[in-house]
Parts: C-alpha cells; structure tokens; sequence
C-alpha cells in the first residue's frame, strides 16, 4: 500500500474511540468527524454505536446529514450507525429496521454469529440491537442469526447490528478496509 | 447460545452512551424535553437533587409509575436511581427493565456499610466515586460504569473538577510506578491488587467514566470533558434553569430546551470554542445554585459511599 487508507469516524456521540483503535490496528490513518468539513479527502466513514436519536439530532444541526447523503466513498455502520442509514433516516440503505427490537438493557446479549460463507462464526454482541424488519432486493446477507440477517453489504454500504469494535476480532472491519481499498483502486 | 448480563454486556451499554449528556427527569414531560434535546438517556429520580436539599427528608428511588410513564415516552435509555446499599429497590429497577441503576449518594443512603453486591443483577449498575480507591472498589463489586461525584443540587462545579483530578490524577501516578509497588498502593487505595494493576498497565479505569455535580453551563461541560470524562450527567442545572415555572410556563420550557440543547452540543464539541461561543450565548437564566463551599459537613451529599 502506498499511503494508509484516511478513515473517518463519525464522532458526535458513541462508541468512536473503539472503532478508531481496531481501524489504527490495522494500519488505517483515523479521523474523528464532528463537521460536514471533516468529510474531505476521507477514503471512508464509519458510523459507530450510540443512541441514533442524539447522532441524527446532532448531524442536522451542523449539516453532516446532507454532507454523509454526498459522501460517495464507503461507509460501515454499527448498532446505531445501521439506523442512521436506513430508509427512515438518511435513506441511503434499502432496509426497515426496528429500533430496540430484542427490548430493553436486560435483554441485551451476546451470542455467536453465523456468516453466510461458511467461515468461523463471529462472537457478536447486542446492545438494545436494532432488528432488520424488511431488506431491499439487492442487500447481501453476509451473516445471521437465528436465520435473521445481521451483517449486510448493500454496495458500498456494510452494516452490522451488533458491535465488532467491541471485540478482538478484527474480521469485519478487514472486510470494510477492503471495501475501501477497492473502491479507492477503482476511483484512481 | 445468547448470554444475558454478562460484563461485557453491561459496559457495552456505558460505551454507546459515550460523548452523550445523560439528564436527570422527574417525569415524563422532563423526558421528552430531554430527548428532543439530543440526551442519550435520561435518569428518572424522585426529585433533582437541588429540591432535595430544599426539602429535605428521606429521598428515594421513584415511583414506578412515573418510571413506566418515561418509558413509554422516550425512546432512548432509561436509567433510574436507588438508595446505597438498596437491593431491594434495585430488584425492583430490575423488575421494571431500567436500563441502568444508580446506586446514588444522591439519595438518603440505607446501608451506611454495605452498598449493592452488583454482580447478582442482570441490570447494569452506576456509581459515584470521589476517588480512586472508592472508583475500584465499586467496579469489584460489579459496578459497569463510575460517575465522578461532584456535589449534586449546587450548580456549582467545582467538587466535581476535584474528583476527576483526584481519579485522574491518581491514574497517572499508578502508571509510574513500578510492579512491586503496586501491592502498597492497592492498600492505600483500599482497592483490589487486580483491578489497580490493570489501571496502572492501561492508563484508565476498566470502565466509562461520565462526570456529575453541578453541571450547570455549556461550558461546564467542556470542561468535565477537557479533563478526561466520557460524557456528563446533568442534574437540577437543566430543569431549575430559566424563567420561572409556576408564573411562565411556555417560557420555562422554552429556556429549560434551549439549555439542554446547548449542553448536548457543548459536549460533543467539547474542544471547539467557536461553537462553546455560539451555542452559550443567550441562554437566559442559568440556575442560582448554592456555592459548595458554603454547605455545613451534613449536608454534603458527595461524602456518602464506603
């Protein structure tokens, strides 16, 4: 790799810091994003966990809502970032999603998940997770649990209702920079 | 197969609430305030703490109803308070699906020894700490988030700067020490050798650590940010701000909005003072508070816990 890959993450209120240090692991140049102005020049954007209300109430005030519908490079959202994506929202992902749809804190878990290719399943957890309701025809599951999708590609779009950042395993967000690295291949 | 309540669980939560302001809510009506405003959760108590101090008498956990009233508003976390040493109001928090439990000093304390062994619940608990040694001791009976105390109902901040100096001030100087040191300074602190090796070894406390106590402005927020918390709980300095309630009613919540909104602000842009500019001018009438220093040893509310 010539340079390291410049990935911002949204960083209004969440949990940023996490997935700024396994994106640092793994050789990524992080910023954190509080202004539209923040978005240049990134090769992607993460949009971490937190409560979608603060995020979205935040992201209007300053205007990062229309700058994320412009930003044309990939974006991974987690938990709250997959709600924030949504059709309901800032309408750039083909999917419904249920807010808190496995209820409140004490039915929060963790639980392995299965990918649809075969691989060692992902240890995921679940925090007050959001539940994908309705998925647009051309979304691609790449894992479930209990045969409901959780981890899904929609082009340049990655989302998970659980929270990789959270654990040691790194393979989502080796799966997101590859997403990027492609996409800045094909955009050079 | 799904785990419920596990550690990894419980501190996931207080990660998510990171960077965000949690607002102390009497009822539903301060809940909806508080969401619209960009909370990301709201703690349901009998009376804020400033009342409490007006008032006096025994202060406890809230009625359940009003709890189920907030919940059924908003949508964002709902934490609640219980009394020190309380289990059996945190089996009824639990009961009711809180979110997170405060185990306040807030509150009139039950247990002037013990507090609630945490680790029995499925619920997350949050703590207050003054310290170091107080933080840990919290954490090891399985407490999944600290708060720093401040002196809560005063609007004054400056117990609060204290206590998070003090905690984490007493981090930095554990990460200079050397290994067999560590044994001493866990007696000192009065804190489990694991959890201060681990504190030494990262540079942090194992879980997140908001700030509390007398957050009254945006740029107390900024503050209580500047030093080192992951975000801020906000007190009787939202909801006893502005004009008067009972006389002007519309602008009251008018006032009580616009404050909220800007505390929320503040602390997401904590480190830009252009915005803290912006967004701290023309708030109207913050709340009259009472200095800290001036309050006799009883009626100190930070010294309860053991």
């Amino acid at each position: 790799m010539e340079r390291p890959l410049n990935i911002g993450v949204l960083a209004l209120q969440g949990a940023f810091r996490e997935h700024g240090s396994v994106l640092r692991r793994l050789g990524a140049k992080v910023s954190e994003v509080r202004l539209p102005e923040n978005l240049a020049d990134l090769d992607g954007l993460v949009i971490p966990g937190g409560e979608s209300t603060t995020i979205m109430h935040m992201a209007r005030l300053y205007g990062l809502d229309d700058a994320i519908r412009q930003f044309r490079e990939p974006v991974f959202g987690t938990c709250a970032g997959m709600i924030v994506l949504d059709r309901e929202h800032l309408g750039l992902v083909d999917l419904e999603v249920d807010r808190n749809a496995y209820g409140r804190q004490v039915s929060s878990f963790e639980a392995e998940v299965e990918l649809a290719d075969g691989g060692p399943s992902l240890h995921g957890i679940f925090i007050r997770a959001p539940r994908i309701r309705e998925l647009g025809p051309d979304i691609e599951v790449l894992a479930e649990l209990d045969g409901e999708p959780v981890l899904v590609r929609d082009g340049r779009f990655l989302l998970s209702s659980f929270h990789p950042e959270l654990t040691e395993d790194t393979r989502v967000h080796r799966l997101f920079l590859d997403m990027v690295e492609e996409a800045a291949r094909v955009g050079a | 197969m799904a785990e419920y309540g596990t550690l990894r669980v419980k501190t996931g939560l207080a990660e998510m609430l990171k960077g965000g302001v949690i607002m102390d809510v009497v009822d539903a009506e301060q809940a909806q305030i508080a969401e619209e405003a960009g909370a990301c959760a709201v703690m349901a108590l009998e009376r804020v703490p400033a009342d409490i101090r007006v008032e006096g008498g025994v202060a406890r956990m809230s009625d359940p109803q009003r709890i189920k009233e907030i919940q059924a508003t908003v949508s964002i976390p709902v934490m609640a308070k219980c009394r020190i040493g309380h289990f059996a109001e945190a089996q009824i928090l639990q009961e009711l699906e809180v979110d997170y439990i405060d185990e306040s000093e807030v509150l009139t304390p039950a247990d002037i020894e013990h507090h609630v062994d945490k680790w029995g619940f499925t619920v997350p608990f949050v703590c207050g700490a003054t310290n170091l040694g107080e933080a840990l001791r919290r954490i090891s009976e399985g407490a999944a988030m600290i708060r720093t105390k401040g002196e809560a109902g005063t609007g004054d901040i400056v117990n609060a700067v204290t206590h998070m100096r003090a905690v984490f001030g007493a981090i930095r100087t554990l990460q200079t020490l050397r290994e067999d040191e560590l044994y001493a300074a866990a007696k000192e602190h009065r804190a489990p050798h694991e959890l201060v090796r681990w504190v030494a070894e990262n540079g942090r406390l194992p879980v997140v650590t908001f700030t509390a106590g007398g957050i009254a402005t945006p740029a107390d927020a900024s503050l209580c940010m500047q030093l080192g918390a992951d975000g801020v709980f906000v007190g009787s300095g939202i909801f006893k701000s502005g004009r008067d309630l009972v006389d002007d009613r519309d602008g009251w919540i008018e006032d009580v909005s616009r404050r909220a909104r800007a505390i929320v602000e503040s602390t997401t842009h904590f480190d830009d003072p252009k915005v803290l500019a912006d967004v701290s001018t023309g708030l109207g009438q913050p709340m009259v508070g009472i200095s800290a220093s001036s309050l006799p040893d009883d009626e100190r509310l930070e010294v309860r816990g053991w």
